[in-house]
């Protein structure tokens, strides 16, 4: 049973250096040209691109329903606001009535309320630039019987007692009324909230089909590294080195993938507000100014879109990690198979 | 080193593939297990890989009783143990090198520690010129002594070798035969699961026949 060693001499691989000595022992061998390690689990295959693909266009529309969601919200609340911070003292003409002296008296009685700002009459100026476009340029608005305004300014913080200068309003100037904006403000936080719910519920759907997706795609990714797993198994790695290796490859595969989609979205919402701000009163900005302000995701934003790529590197990661402990059970599960 | 006394396996309600296998490997030994396919030679490598648990009987595996080892110790175990896989079970994605060094690799050693010890395994089987070579490259022979050297780096107390002639031509097997005997020659235990008959009658070693999940050891 004993040979040399060196009988594969005649394995045509021309390998003439071997030594007498067991494996190990060896001196002043040559080293192998430089080159970069392989990793343990191998960089990319078609799955692993797919991944980075479906992980960077659900990431993006993630990104694009939040910051939507976030405008909505900000636009919402400024709506809401801009609203409640004005109420409107109108009076009716009437035979016999003094229509400046009313208006001096409406606007003294407001002021003298708590919460209230300020109280500036409409003048007739203004007043008729108001009618300008249904009556028209060159109008003498004395000659017909149209309301006056007189504008309050509210401490939105501190609002008057809108039940108290209505009546008092009402005693003084009959034909006086205060219109505090309410039944517009109700009717508009009712539409905002309605709006925002209806986006949250979307940003929670989004959210959880990237999540599925994200999952299923990690899932299928890992389904071609099962030979991996097996052979470190079985040359003898420990199951938390197999984990750590897989969670490693799959997190810096998951950051990438969101990365890209997440700096997509930022660069839509940036773009949208660079067009804004160059078409700066223009009919179109204006419009959409009035729509969406200025068309700025904000810092909360921008923050909520990293929070994404990130928890969708965590989700990887985590996947891929339990894709391992679960397929390293389950090799143990089929040891115990027979029990 | 490895001790079966009465051991059965079956696989869930189905037959017993093993019956009452009783055998001892004793170190720096050599023996061919063999039998028709379908005999329970994998099976019986497999317990001895300690990647199944037997049925019923004892297994004694370096003196430790096989049913209290627990999930942690296997991977120090198995380090203990060799195996060279039918299939071979390369990385296509990593060179001969690499899928060598692959088991002290995971050990967390720096490659500097192990590079000489690589190289000269790798020249030992006859892989000096293709250490660079991705096993898709490589022949049939030259992976199977790719995944014998993967066996060997860690200098395992015993090497069990599934089919490893199986699908290669006579001359690379009696090669083969060659090295295995070279090994045990140098101190490892050697086990052997073939059904070529004529790899066997090269060698006077002992044989552990399997049949319809009995086993019969010849001295």
């Amino acid at each position: 049973m004993t040979e040399s060693h060196d009988h594969f001499d005649d394995a045509g691989l021309g390998d003439n250096q071997h030594t007498a000595a067991r494996p190990g022992r060896v001196t002043a061998s040559p080293a192998p040209p430089r080159r970069r390690t392989a990793p343990i689990v191998p960089e990319q295959n078609i799955a692993g691109r797919a991944l980075i693909f479906v992980i960077a266009i659900m990431t993006f529309l993630s990104c694009l329903t939040l910051g939507a969601v976030s405008l909505v919200r900000d636009t919402a609340s400024m709506w809401e606001s801009q609203i409640s911070r004005e109420a409107t003292i109108q009076i009716r003409p009437r035979e016999g009535l003094d229509m400046e002296q009313a208006l001096v008296d409406a606007s003294r009685i407001a002021s003298g309320f708590a919460g209230v700002r300020s109280a500036t009459v409409v003048d007739r100026a203004a007043t008729s630039r108001l009618l300008e476009p249904w009556l028209g340029t060159g109008l003498n608005i004395d000659d017909l019987p149209v309301p006056r305004l007189v504008v309050v300014t509210i401490d939105e913080s501190n609002p008057p007692d809108f039940g108290s200068m209505r009546s008092l309003l009402a005693s003084e100037i009959p034909t006086s009324s205060l219109d505090d904006h309410r039944t517009w403000v109700d009717r508009l936080v009712a539409m905002a909230r309605t709006t925002v719910t209806i986006g949250l519920a979307v940003l929670v759907l989004m959210l959880s089909a990237t999540v599925l997706s994200v999952v299923f795609a990690t899932r299928g990714a890992m389904a071609g590294n099962g030979h991996i797993i097996e052979v470190l198994h079985f040359v003898g790695a420990e199951a938390r080195f197999i984990a750590a290796e897989f969670r490693r490859h799959f997190l810096l595969t998951g950051m990438k993938g969101a990365l890209v989609g997440g700096v997509l979205a930022m660069l839509v919402f940036l773009g949208f507000g660079w067009w804004s701000s160059r078409n700066l009163a223009t009919p179109e900005a204006d419009q959409a100014t009035a729509l969406f302000g200025n068309f700025a995701i904000g810092m909360s934003g921008y923050l909520g879109v990293g929070l994404i790529v990130l928890l969708i590197g965590a989700l990887t990661a985590a996947t891929s990690h339990f894709t391992v402990v679960r397929y390293l059970s389950e090799m143990d599960l089929s040891q115990q198979a027979s029990e | 080193m490895f001790r079966f006394e009465n051991v059965g396996l079956r696989y869930g309600m189905g037959p017993e593939i093993l019956r009452d296998i009783s055998l001892h490997i004793p170190e720096r030994s050599f023996q061919f297990l063999t039998g028709p396919s379908g005999a329970g030679k994998t099976t019986l490598l497999r317990l001895l890989f300690l990647a199944l648990k037997p049925t019923r009987g004892l297994i004694t595996v370096f003196g430790k009783d096989r049913a209290l080892i627990t999930r942690k110790e296997l991977p120090h175990l198995r380090r203990r143990i060799g195996v060279v896989f039918q299939d071979f079970r390369l990385l296509d994605h990593m060179t001969t090198y690499e899928n060598v060094a692959l088991p002290l690799r995971i050990r967390g050693r720096d490659e500097s520690s192990y590079r000489d010890d690589v190289i000269d395994l790798l020249k030992w089987v006859g892989l000096g010129e293709r250490m660079h070579v991705l096993p898709p490259i490589l022949s049939g022979g030259e992976k199977q002594r790719a995944a014998i050297a993967r066996a060997l780096i860690e200098q395992p107390e015993i090497l069990l070798a599934d089919e490893p002639t199986g699908n290669v031509d006579p001359p690379l097997a009696r090669r083969l035969l060659r090295l295995f005997i070279e090994l045990n020659r140098l101190g490892t235990a050697v086990v052997i699961a073939t059904h070529d008959l004529q790899l066997m009658e090269q060698v006077d070693a002992r044989r552990m026949i399997l049949s319809e999940g009995r086993l019969d050891v010849h001295d």
